[in-house]
């Protein structure tokens, strides 16, 4: 039984370019975002009040003049939530690491400005932030931790008191040997660099609602997440609930989700539990203020960085020492974990050492934004790859091109581990390939004959070259169901919650390919615990590589099934099928067949109290987990051409490309737009956007007016180009998309900036790059060329 | 439509409430609206039109920009009372009979949107621009674009969908 290539049967549509399904709902006006929703009218609306010291003890909270007034439903602070006040568990751990609870809301003391203090629960969010200002919180405040230098700092105050240190956990990781191969080496070169990343910003701000169920026991959960089975065992586990009583469910339509929204919160552990104690649906939407302080960002890391290589720009050995601020509490150690690990990029490198002090702080824990400590592990390699070619006097392309792994030692073992827990191995790939193609697009030599030119002018342009290679694709698994439904469609339930990546059309692709029916016959529905019961979330671009697998496998053996049925039904077992429109028919004999409504009449819907056909498997549902291996390896290239301004520091973009290695492509059009939107975030990661705190931790960027994302303005045309090494680790040979615009973007740009600023011996050595920083790296340092580092140790 | 003067439970504000009487893509509508209540709120919790999104509410990311009387705006900023007798066109009114409209098809034929919360505001910012000329260059369509924040797209899409949306309907004229 194959679908075959019979007359009359669909074509293939992954690899396609199927303009997107959800489109018409979001384009007018009836998106399906959570504060969209019809929620029953007597919904109440909450506030949180929080934490405006960075460090404090609570002595005492008086809530009485919230609560009289008129409107208010409720307050509660930590000792109201006690019954479900565990804390939340880190989403990636470490043996070592040093636990320091999170709670859902603070009890007798804050550790970071934003922390939720309590909440009120009122008629409108108007009455309720009133409210909220009524409280009277009594705070005694403490020292604050405001970066990785003042945690580490001899005597420094304690971030927790009571806790050991402010070092959450050191972990290093070596292959090779490398202190003897730096000890050999003829040349070494060491720098110190630091890369702020911001936050998520999506541009719908976080949200929670609920509604507990008085007559079935069952709390249903409404919840802008990347990860609904995530936060749904959460809340089981808080509230001691077995999970099927708890139905989570992400809207349809999550407005951009970027990292922050993978992670699980206090808030959406008490808006569901004060909806019980009220019994009342009860509704939180984040403001953006609130976002600017109490949702997840990633910040800073600084990384001490050391290369050891020969006469001929060969790497013998690397070295990256780096402090991680993981904020008041660790909610993950998934970012500093992945940095670990990304250091070494496409290049054979015999010897690494790499080493991670995280440190606790007292500002908003922090999480993965899109990139995920890959942007600040390629800036500490590539900004290397640069200094190493300008020592040795040679071309920097020249330079990466040496020491690129090659397309025939895949599977390649860098001799680390990655943060699945599984040995560092590439899966496929085509690293010079990429490295050329870039190049060639951009014009790379015709670029250093201007720049030559340009610079006997006084115009400053700069090149700046960046590689990477992306671990994606986790496990451990994701979920897939397939059924065809009483009305003869094919519905795929995925586990998974999109934010924007197209999943209900994406999905329908895989489905109709694995089936060979037409896509309009095909349905998907998303993030949703009632579904279907396993699944992990949207992260770490690994959906495509393992959802994608899934829906595979379910539709596949639905397609078997349905054949099966109809053989019984037609008598005609043991020849060939296939889909015509909604018909199953005979491979050779169109005029043989039944349609998708017969068939589920027979095997799903039945005849009540009479004997099923006999041969025919009753009810016409499939379902299938997909577990990688282990985790699969994107990789690409990003060149971009610089002219810096330096009186202003402004910088212009006069020519971007990136070469993608995403695996197989399923569909091109959303697939370029994951990597342009990437690109966008990269660009404010490289030029724009960072927070700032002061010494007392109090956050200073809490809106868009203190806080630049990129415009229309601000993000160039970028020529895009893709080179397909499927994974083997899946059979669609997907591997994931959505940061490869991000990761390097950062280390070409700067690497562009300094190169423009060569002739001044200018370092920058601070990312994102913004305009002070580069006039005071040019006033800072010219007419002292003897800036350059030689062999420092 | 007649206001529901005995509408909303908000009794602390029902005191500060004034009637609202506005047209809405053409039709005209009625709503009692604390006079603290921002056009935003009014529109998407009275009226139910929720097309329009808040996405900073303090004017910078243009996700809940709405046309008044000829005007882009955004509506995080104003306060419904302000809108008393005015014109206002939302996302909901772009669409024709369901028909989506040449932008709008623009939007989806350039894949010019992802998550779609900040959609209707870059629908509306367009219209209104469109309105006063074409747009002939990428860098004009840039500037166009740029008094709204997109996170999902990188734009590219977008930028496309204005030049194309502009050559359709300025084919014809002079």
């Amino acid at each position: 039984m194959s679908a075959g290539n019979a007359a009359g049967a669909p074509r293939p549509v992954i690899g396609t370019r199927v303009a997107r399904r959800e489109d018409y709902r979001l384009l007018t006006g009836r998106g399906k975002f959570l504060d969209d929703l019809e929620m029953p009218a007597d919904t109440c609306e909450a506030a949180f009040l929080r934490s405006p010291h960075g460090h404090a003890r609570i002595l005492s909270v008086n809530t009485s003049a919230a609560l009289d007034v008129p409107g208010v439903l409720g307050v509660f602070t930590g000792e109201d939530i006690l019954p479900m006040m565990k804390p939340l568990p880190a989403k990636v751990a470490h043996p070592d690491l040093q636990e320091i609870p999170r709670l859902p809301m603070a009890l007798d003391a804050v550790h970071y400005a934003g922390e939720p203090v309590a909440v009120v629960v009122a008629t409108s969010r108007y009455i309720a932030e009133d409210a909220a200002d009524l409280i009277e919180v009594d705070y005694e405040p403490l020292p604050a931790i405001s970066s990785t230098a003042a945690a580490l700092a001899p005597g420094a105050p304690l971030a927790h008191e009571g806790a050991r240190d402010n070092v959450a956990v050191h972990v290093t990781q070596r292959a090779g040997d490398p202190d003897q191969a730096f000890a050999a080496a003829p040349h070494v070169l060491s720098e110190t660099f630091t890369v702020v990343r911001g936050g998520g910003h999506s541009m719908e701000c976080r949200a929670v609602a609920a509604r507990f169920d008085t007559v079935t026991g069952q709390l249903v959960v409404w919840d802008a997440t990347q990860a609904p089975h995530y936060a749904r065992n959460a809340l089981a586990v808080l509230y001691d609930m077995p999970e099927d009583d708890i139905r989570l469910i992400a809207p349809p339509d999550v407005g951009g989700g970027f990292g922050p929204k993978a992670q699980f919160y206090g808030e959406e552990a008490v808006i569901p539990w004060v909806a019980m104690q009220l019994r009342k649906p009860v509704k939180w939407i984040e403001d953006r203020r609130e976002n600017f302080i109490s949702a997840m960002m990633e910040r800073t890391q600084t990384h001490r960085v050391q290369v050891a290589f020969d006469d001929d720009g060969l790497l013998i050995a690397l070295k990256d020492v780096f402090e991680h601020d993981q904020g008041a509490y660790v909610a993950g150690l998934q970012v500093p974990m992945i940095t670990l690990s990304t250091v070494p990029g496409q290049y054979k490198i015999p010897n690494i050492h790499t080493e991670l002090y995280s440190c606790f702080t007292n500002m908003v824990p922090t999480s993965s934004v899109r990139g995920a400590g890959r942007p600040q592990a390629v800036a500490a390699m590539e900004r290397m790859m640069d200094r190493v070619a300008e020592y040795l006097g040679l071309d920097p392309a020249e330079v990466r091109r040496r020491n690129l792994i090659q397309p025939d030692e895949f599977p390649y073992k860098v001799g680390l581990m990655f943060r699945d827990g599984s040995p560092l191995t590439y899966d496929s790939g085509n690293y010079p390939e990429l490295l050329r193609g870039t190049l060639e697009r951009l014009g790379y030599d015709a670029w250093r004959a201007r720049q030559a030119e340009l610079r006997g002018k006084g115009r400053l342009l700069g090149i700046g070259i960046a590689c990477y290679v992306e671990g994606c694709g986790l496990g451990p698994y994701e979920g897939a169901k397939a059924r065809l439904t009483n009305s003869g469609e094919v519905l795929v339930t995925l586990a998974a919650a999109p934010q924007g990546q197209g999943y209900e059309t994406v999905y329908a692709q895989i489905a109709a390919d694995a089936m060979g029916l037409d896509m309009s016959y095909i349905k998907v529905t998303t993030g949703d615990t009632g579904r279907i019961p396993f699944g992990q979330g949207t992260f770490a671009s690994r959906i495509t590589a393992t959802a994608g697998p899934a829906v595979l496998r379910a539709c596949q053996e639905l397609r078997d099934r349905i054949f099966a049925t109809a053989a019984v039904m037609l008598k005609t077992e043991g020849k060939n099928f296939v889909f015509r429109g909604d018909r199953v028919t005979l491979a050779e004999d169109e005029a043989t067949g039944a349609t998708l409504k017969q068939v589920t009449q027979v095997a799903n819907v039945g005849k009540h109290g009479i004997t099923l056909l006999r041969g025919v498997r009753a009810g016409l549902e499939t379902s299938s987990y997909f577990a990688p291996e282990r985790a699969a390896y994107a990789s690409g290239a990003h060149a971009v051409v610089v002219e810096v301004d330096p009186e202003t520091g402004r910088t212009e973009i006069l020519k971007y490309v990136i070469g993608h290695d995403c695996g197989t492509v399923i569909n091109p059009l959303l697939v370029d737009g994951q990597v342009l939107g990437g690109f966008a975030a990269g660009i404010g990661n490289a030029l724009y956007e960072e927070q700032f705190y002061d010494d007392t931790a109090q956050p200073q960027t809490t809106s868009y007016l203190d806080f630049s994302l990129p415009s229309a303005a601000e993000v160039p045309p970028v020529e895009l180009f893709h080179v397909q090494s499927p994974s083997p680790l899946n059979p669609l040979g997907a591997k994931g998309a959505g940061e490869g615009g991000t990761i390097p973007a950062p280390a070409a740009i700067a690497n562009a900036i300094e190169d423009a600023l060569r002739p001044f011996g200018a370092r920058i050595n601070e990312m994102p790059v913004t305009p002070p920083k580069i006039v005071g790296a040019i006033t800072g340092t010219r007419g002292n060329p003897g800036s350059r580092q030689n062999r420092s140790e | 439509m007649e206001p529901d003067l005995m509408d909303g439970q908000d009794t602390a504000d029902q005191a500060g409430a004034r009637v609202v009487s506005l047209t809405v893509n053409g039709e005209r509508r009625g709503a009692l609206a604390p006079v603290r209540m921002t056009l935003a709120d009014f529109l998407r919790h009275e009226l139910g039109l929720k097309g329009t999104h808040l996405g900073c509410e303090h004017g910078v990311c243009g996700a809940c920009t709405v046309i008044m009387n000829g005007d882009a705006v955004r509506s995080c900023l104003l306060l419904a009372v302000q809108s008393d007798g005015a014109a206002v066109e939302t996302i909901e009114g772009l669409a024709a009979d369901g028909e989506l409209g040449p932008l709008q098809q623009a939007f989806h034929r350039n894949h010019a949107l992802q998550c779609g919360f900040c959609t209707g505001g870059f629908l509306m910012s367009i219209t209104a621009a469109l309105r006063e000329g074409p747009v002939e260059t990428d860098d004009a369509a840039r500037e166009v674009l740029s008094g709204n924040i997109c996170r999902c797209t990188g734009y590219a899409g977008m930028i496309k969908a204005v030049r194309e949306t502009s050559a359709e309907l300025y084919r014809d004229r002079p």
